[in-house]
């Protein structure tokens, strides 16, 4: 009996908790103005995703207000609207119609997770709005109001694997995640490629956790036991968020040093690591397009700057601050060259813009909303940055559609004119297909 | 310069061979470890080693350490110290003073992974002679996980030698794993053969194991695989054994983590009837506390940081009960035969708790450190168990017991039990009734500041830390019997147990689910968990 109370009482509070959160973004009104052009900031600041999400919304204030300096856009002053979706979907489709339909704000900068992106699409598509999307993601996804700053998996994954491959010779794989979309979609990616690659299947060990999972003592016994079959091993790891730092602590507590199975992640950045003590973590691995260590006079800047804003000689920056940085400045170009923050007009504008990143290069939007960037791989350091190994020799276009899954390898998207397509299929000739 | 780098090489090898005693000029050598990136350091690395001269080991251990630098002024690569804001320089072979340079003046020698790996490799051959019975173990472990068949003529000479039985078997085993995996396999004799793989089984662990299964695997000769497969399998049966072990202990561990978190719970929720959601924000204001603390130490006595955790104790049960106090007095008081409205408040309330340490300490991680005593591990038989585990499975059992004391033994958990069955007679016998349920509720939730100091030792000091515990620990309070203290103890072992079995086979995500399920078919059998209380109290 207690426990039929128990459960129908927890959807209670949900209901509560859900209405704290849409409380707390009522505390950041829009002030209305004619001469300001407004920017819709929908980062979670409470919830399980503000850990990673606050620093972004941090950062598009910082790069908002630099802006202003400089004279703002088109002769107005930019002001940003924030909003807090409070890690909570639905929530985030509700705030997108919020900022669009009653603050009119000409472009939103963006979602974190996948779900959170999946879920405001429609509102964007249906409203006709842009969104910046700063986070590495599974792809299989062009929207024609979605600019996708993040990396796609072959800016990211199939590098990191590369490099592994050859300058490690790893013969066993274990793909470890956590149970969502993006490990999930990767993954699959990543065993359709490791197979065409000659792996057998039984080198291959595909592992999912639950979300927040703290106890990881058995997963690394088990990835242990896997690596004892006499070939080199090493971990990809798509584990998200949280489940990080324990999953570190266990690998460095059972003593698995990455001389021995090297882990490489792909949403492990500086933040996470700031939480861990990383000298058992030496020489593990990281793929992203961004580091902080990267040594150019823009990233010098950048770091100065950063903090000089936040007031904090210890905050670190990461790669989908990058991400916002390079998007907000194509933004920006963008706008300029159309002469009007009109989102059709913008979107024409915004293919080809090409912008510096922070790594010493230029990054271009491509026709698929995607961008070109570097991919870096990066080993651990003991004072939590990373020391970058591997750089690709040029820039690396993001590639929407993954040419490694049957379902979508014949796919591509060209927003240009006449084609207009998210999901242009070359074999048929037609537009349309999955994901339509 | 090539020329002559290949030069020296030859000479080097030459030396090598003839006599190891002969010294070769390292300086060359030195210098170029720190040109031509990755690949020429290696390939400098490779030199050194292969000069076999000990003279060069603390240049090798400066660069392992990452304390080998380049001086940007002349090139000379020298050892850089930090010591304020700049670096003092000493000669990494003759370790004389160079005086002090700018941070600016002076760029590391970089090492990447393959490189740990080769540094390792040549450190242990360099070192398999040294005097100190601790390092050539260390160069014997170093040799076995390199395989480099170019130690090969040294290990003998240093078995030889040799007079620690436990270093003497280290350097066999390290041996027998270069003879197999090595060219010399192929010339090997059958009972060679034999003896060097039952070395290999006799060293028993996973190690030995992947060597073996390597050698099954390769493109050695048939006698040779066969004797390395019957040897993986006596291996794997016997790995198998300890892993089940291994698996109990885990599941031991997780159930006393479930049991700290959960014992806080037992007495807020099993004894007084609250249903707190904000248990597990208590927990996390313990952890929080934990980080205070450790600040503190660090800021002004880093010496004593090993005890941080010893101080960390008391202050969490303090703070974390005081608040459960402040929440008691302010909240619940008011809301007791009213459980909708206790778990709405408590909700609401753990939902500011996380807002509020979220303004203050920001929405990122806290770093809190593990003392010396808690970190690494240590292997009985085959067993691996890490120190902080151990101390957490000790720690909650000391906990338990300290409760079950309090309770039973002390006049204060009998006022608690007096309240909790009758509490019109307790209050007609003098017992102040409003007093006891706030120092009940500071307990319980004193308590949950103790998990978040255990805690805090393996998971995220973030503010959702309370929120990946807070159903656990209603799981098995519910599973183990609501008021009943032994319930808990039995629900959070089972349930952890459980947890670890399921794991391996049917995957964490699926492994969760089953346990819910099994729980959700237990209540709906016994309602009143594993250990219902019986008598009058029931009623109350």
């Amino acid at each position: 009996m207690r426990t039929k109370q128990l459960t129908s009482s927890f959807g209670i509070g949900a209901l509560a908790g859900l209405a704290m959160g849409a409380m707390a973004s009522f505390a950041m009104p829009a002030q209305a103005a004619d001469d300001t052009i407004k920017v819709g900031i929908l980062h979670s600041l409470s919830g399980t995703m503000a850990i990673s999400e606050t620093t972004l919304k941090d950062v598009m204030l910082m790069l908002i207000d630099e802006q202003n300096k400089k004279g703002g856009l088109l002769g107005k002053k930019l002001e940003p609207v924030v909003v807090d979706p409070a890690s909570n979907w639905p929530l985030f489709a509700e705030k997108a119609r919020e900022l669009i339909s009653k603050d009119k704000v000409s472009a939103v900068f963006g979602c974190w997770t996948s779900v959170s992106r999946k879920s405001v699409l429609p509102v964007f598509e249906e409203l006709n709005n842009i969104l910046f999307y700063p986070v590495q993601y599974e792809g299989e996804e062009s929207s024609r109001n979605v600019f996708y700053t993040g990396a796609a998996p072959n800016q990211q994954a199939i590098p990191a694997v590369d490099y592994l491959m050859q300058k490690e010779k790893v013969q066993r794989w274990v793909l470890a995640g956590t149970d969502y979309v993006y490990p999930r979609t990767t993954n699959k990616i990543l065993e359709a490629y490791l197979k065409g690659k000659g792996v057998k299947p039984e080198d291959i060990m595909i592992n999912y956790t639950p979300f927040g999972h703290s106890d990881w003592q058995s997963i690394v016994a088990d990835i242990k036991k896997f690596g004892s079959a006499g070939k080199k091993t090493a971990v990809v790891s798509t584990i998200n968020g949280d489940a990080n730092v324990p999953f570190y602590k266990e690998l460095g507590n059972q003593g698995v040093k990455a001389q021995d199975i090297p882990v490489v992640a792909f949403s492990v950045g500086e933040e996470e690591l700031a939480g861990i003590d990383t000298k058992p973590l030496l020489g593990h691995l990281a793929a992203w397009n961004y580091f902080q260590s990267v040594e150019t006079p823009a990233n010098a800047e950048f770091i100065k700057e950063w903090k000089a804003y936040t007031k904090n000689d210890k905050r670190v920056t990461n790669d989908p601050m990058e991400a916002h940085y390079i998007g907000f400045n194509m933004w920006v170009k963008a706008v300029e060259a159309a002469g009007t923050t009109e989102p059709d007009k913008v979107i024409d504008a915004m293919v080809g813009v090409s912008v510096p990143n922070l790594t010493g290069g230029y990054s271009a939007m491509l026709p698929n909303h995607h961008i070109t960037k570097p991919v870096l791989i990066g080993e651990v350091q003991e004072n939590g940055q990373f020391d970058v190994v591997s750089k690709t020799s040029g820039l690396v276009p993001g590639d929407e559609w993954s040419d490694f899954l049957p379902d979508s390898k014949d796919l591509i998207a060209d927003w240009r004119k006449p084609m207009s397509c998210g999901n242009f299929n070359v074999k048929t000739g037609k537009c349309g297909g999955k994901g339509s | 310069m090539r020329r002559a780098l290949r030069w020296l090489m030859a000479v080097c090898v030459v030396a090598a061979t003839s006599t190891a005693a002969f010294a070769a000029d390292l300086r060359p050598l030195v210098q170029a470890l720190g040109s031509g990136g990755y690949s020429g350091t290696e390939k400098a690395l490779a030199q050194l080693s292969e000069a076999g001269d000990p003279a060069a080991v603390p240049a090798i251990e400066a660069l392992q350490a990452g304390d080998l630098y380049v001086r940007k002024a002349d090139g000379t690569v020298v050892v850089a110290r930090k010591a304020g804001d700049a670096f003092t320089l000493t000669d990494p072979l003759t370790r004389a003073a160079l005086g002090e340079a700018p941070a600016g003046a002076v760029e590391k020698i970089r090492i990447n992974n393959s490189l740990r790996r080769a540094i390792s490799a040549s450190l242990g051959a360099l070192t398999l002679m040294s005097p100190d019975a601790g390092v050539r173990r260390s160069a014997a472990d170093a040799v076995f996980k390199s395989r480099d068949a170019s130690a090969l003529e040294t290990l003998s000479a240093a078995i030889a030698k040799e007079q620690d039985k436990g270093v003497r078997a280290a350097m066999e085993q390290a041996r027998a794993a270069i003879l197999l995996t090595g060219e010399a396999a192929s010339k090997m004799t059958d009972a060679d053969i034999q003896s060097a793989t039952d070395t290999l089984t006799a060293r028993g662990d996973r190690d030995a194991l992947v060597l073996l299964n390597m050698v099954a695997g390769s493109g050695a000769s048939d006698v040779t695989k066969k004797l390395a497969a019957a040897a993986v399998s006596t291996l794997e049966q016997k790995l198998a054994f300890w892993a089940a072990l291994q698996n109990l202990w885990y599941g031991l561990s997780l159930g006393s983590v479930l049991l700290l978190a959960a014992i806080g719970l037992a007495v807020t929720f099993g004894v007084m009837g609250v249903i707190n959601m904000a248990h597990g924000e208590m927990v996390m204001i313990g952890a929080y506390t934990t980080f205070l603390v450790q600040e503190f130490f660090r800021a002004h006595a880093p010496g004593l940081f090993d005890l941080s955790i010893l101080v960390a104790l008391p202050a969490a049960f303090l703070v974390s009960g005081g608040v459960g106090i402040v929440i008691e007095r302010s909240v619940i008081r008011w809301l007791y035969g009213r459980p909708l409205e206790t778990l709405l408040a408590t909700w609401g309330l753990s939902l500011a708790l996380q807002q509020a340490v979220r303004s203050i300490f920001g929405p990122t991680n806290r770093e809190v450190g593990a003392p010396s005593w808690m970190s690494g591990a240590f292997e009985l038989g085959g067993l691996t168990i890490t120190y902080g585990r151990l101390w957490i499975v000790v720690f909650a059992f000391a906990v338990f017991a300290a409760l079950l004391v309090a309770l039973k033994r002390t006049w204060f958990g009998l006022s608690i039990r007096a309240v909790t069955q009758n509490r019109p007679m307790a209050n007609a016998m003098g017992i102040r009734t409003a007093r006891v349920d706030a120092l009940t509720f500071g307990l319980g939730s004193g308590i949950a500041g103790l998990a978040g100091v255990a805690l805090s030792q393996i998971d995220n000091v973030s503010p959702n830390l309370g929120q990946g515990y807070i159903l656990d620990s209603f799981m098995v309070v519910v599973f183990g019997g609501v008021g009943n203290l032994w319930g808990t103890l039995v629900g959070a072992l089972t349930l952890g147990t459980m947890n670890k079995f399921l794991e391996p086979y049917a995957g964490a995500v699926l492994g969760k689910i089953l346990v819910l399920i099994f729980i959700i078919l237990f209540i709906q059998r016994r309602p009143r968990g594993l250990f219902a209380l019986k008598g009058r109290a029931v009623e109350a």
